[in-house]
């Protein structure tokens, strides 16, 4: 059928190592996810801050994070960054990369989410003595991350995906990294892409179902 | 104050790329969108059971990265089946595939969203499926779909930052190539994200503007 002999026994020998980069992306992807989620909520905080620096700051981020390409803005963590004399590595520069994207995109469903949050309820938390911030963090985040779990969920997703641009800022630790390295070795380009596609459709799969599982599982009522 | 060795030839290398980015992105998402609108609504015509190979088949688009989606493509095609393919016929026939993956789910999405006893009340008026189709569902499932089309038009767009893997120069690659040679990266950089920012930003807006126009009656 092809004038082309598949040397899946070769391909498959490297599994092991490939399987060693894919613990690596997800690493890469959950650190990114955590750091990201956490800085969402800070840009949260700024945009309902009142003061116009700091929602300038946040919308910015937002904005910028949204609307150019993942790929452009780890270029910007690992060479543009380094005008300014700061020399990332190649894994901080794709954690950073991915984190800015993350976080833009979190931050925009938390927006979405505080809208379904009726603005009573912090004033209720207010009258009961809470300071803003209380009520902030008590009352508006826990609800704000159930409501945007199921997003979450798929910004993970992206988290993975989004690793594999590692690769062009050097990075040769990550599942993708470790395809390249090993296609330079033995040229089984297609083979070993070809697992690695199986393996980013396991973890992705298994992320997006556990995902719906543990939604399912928490937030029944 | 500011100088650059920047030159209005690297300026015009500049503008193919950008040129480059932006056909890749009108020709993927043309066909994938009309793509997208066919598996769309086999999917609902189907059903969830009998559509399952479509769905499993899209998924993967969805669930494998950009990147390995064109260098296993391009494998296939070049050492596999040994054809004489441009990188760039390539690049535009996974990108389509890969749009009309996402088009299809908001397609589904917005057919979905047709109350179905509207659907009904057009068949039992005596409509045809064809007639209910383009005349009911397309204008009440455009209203749900076409901001979130406008956002994958743009995902696209950035996406395709990705196809330098299979040797197409477009926006982000020239950048990188000047870069290489003027070593004045984050000027080049903020160049190039300005014009991926300028044209996404407002097509962004435009789709948060419809969604909520469109979305309180």
């Amino acid at each position: 059928m092809f004038d082309y002999t598949f040397q899946w026994g070769q391909a498959m020998a490297r599994l092991p190592q490939m399987l060693e980069g894919a613990i690596v992306t997800m690493q890469v992807a959950v650190l990114s996810m955590v750091l990201g989620i956490a800085l969402a909520i800070v840009l949260t905080l700024l945009r309902l801050s009142g003061s116009r620096p700091l929602m300038a700051i946040s919308t910015t981020w937002v904005e910028v994070a949204r609307n150019t390409p993942a790929l452009f803005q780890i270029y910007m963590a690992h060479f543009g960054v380094a005008s300014f004399g700061l020399y990332l590595n190649p894994f901080m520069s794709l954690l950073v990369g991915i984190t800015f994207n993350n976080a833009g995109y979190l931050a925009e469903n938390f927006r979405g989410a505080l809208k379904a949050i009726p603005d009573t309820q912090a004033r209720a938390g207010r009258s009961l003595g809470m300071t803003q911030l209380q009520a902030f963090r008590y009352i508006i985040v826990p609800q704000m991350l159930r409501i945007s779990f199921l997003p979450m969920t798929n910004q993970m997703v992206w988290a993975i995906l989004m690793t594999s641009l590692g690769v062009t800022v050097g990075m040769n630790t990550d599942l993708y990294g470790v395809t390249q390295d090993l296609n330079a070795l033995t040229f089984r380009t297609f083979e070993l892409f070809a697992i690695a596609a199986v393996i980013f459709y396991v973890i992705t799969k298994t992320i997006t179902l556990g995902g719906r599982l543990i939604a399912a599982r928490l937030f029944r009522y | 104050m500011f100088e650059t060795a920047l030159t209005t030839r690297d300026l015009w290398f500049l503008a193919q790329g950008a040129g480059i980015t932006i056909l890749v992105t009108a020709i993927s998402v043309v066909i994938g969108t009309i793509l997208g609108i066919l598996f769309g609504v086999i999917r609902v015509q189907l059903g969830p059971i009998l559509s399952a190979p479509l769905t499993f088949v899209l998924d993967i688009f969805r669930s494998v990265p950009l990147l390995i989606q064109l260098v296993l493509t391009n494998a296939f095609v070049g050492i596999v089946l040994q054809w004489q393919i441009s990188g760039f016929t390539v690049a535009c026939a996974v990108l389509s595939l890969y749009t009309s993956a996402y088009c299809a789910e908001i397609v589904r999405g917005g057919i979905d969203a047709v109350p179905q006893t509207t659907r009904r009340a057009a068949r039992s008026l005596g409509m045809t499926w064809a007639q209910d189709m383009v005349y009911i569902v397309t204008p009440l499932a455009t209203r749900v779909a076409l901001p979130s089309w406008i956002g994958l038009a743009l995902g696209v767009m950035k996406d395709s930052a990705l196809v330098y893997v299979v040797q197409v120069t477009e926006l982000l690659k020239s950048t990188q190539i000047l870069i290489t040679r003027l070593q004045e990266p984050l000027f080049l950089l903020l160049i190039c994200g300005a014009f991926y920012f300028i044209i996404s930003f407002p097509l962004a807006r435009l789709g948060g503007y419809l969604e909520r126009r469109w979305s309180n009656d």
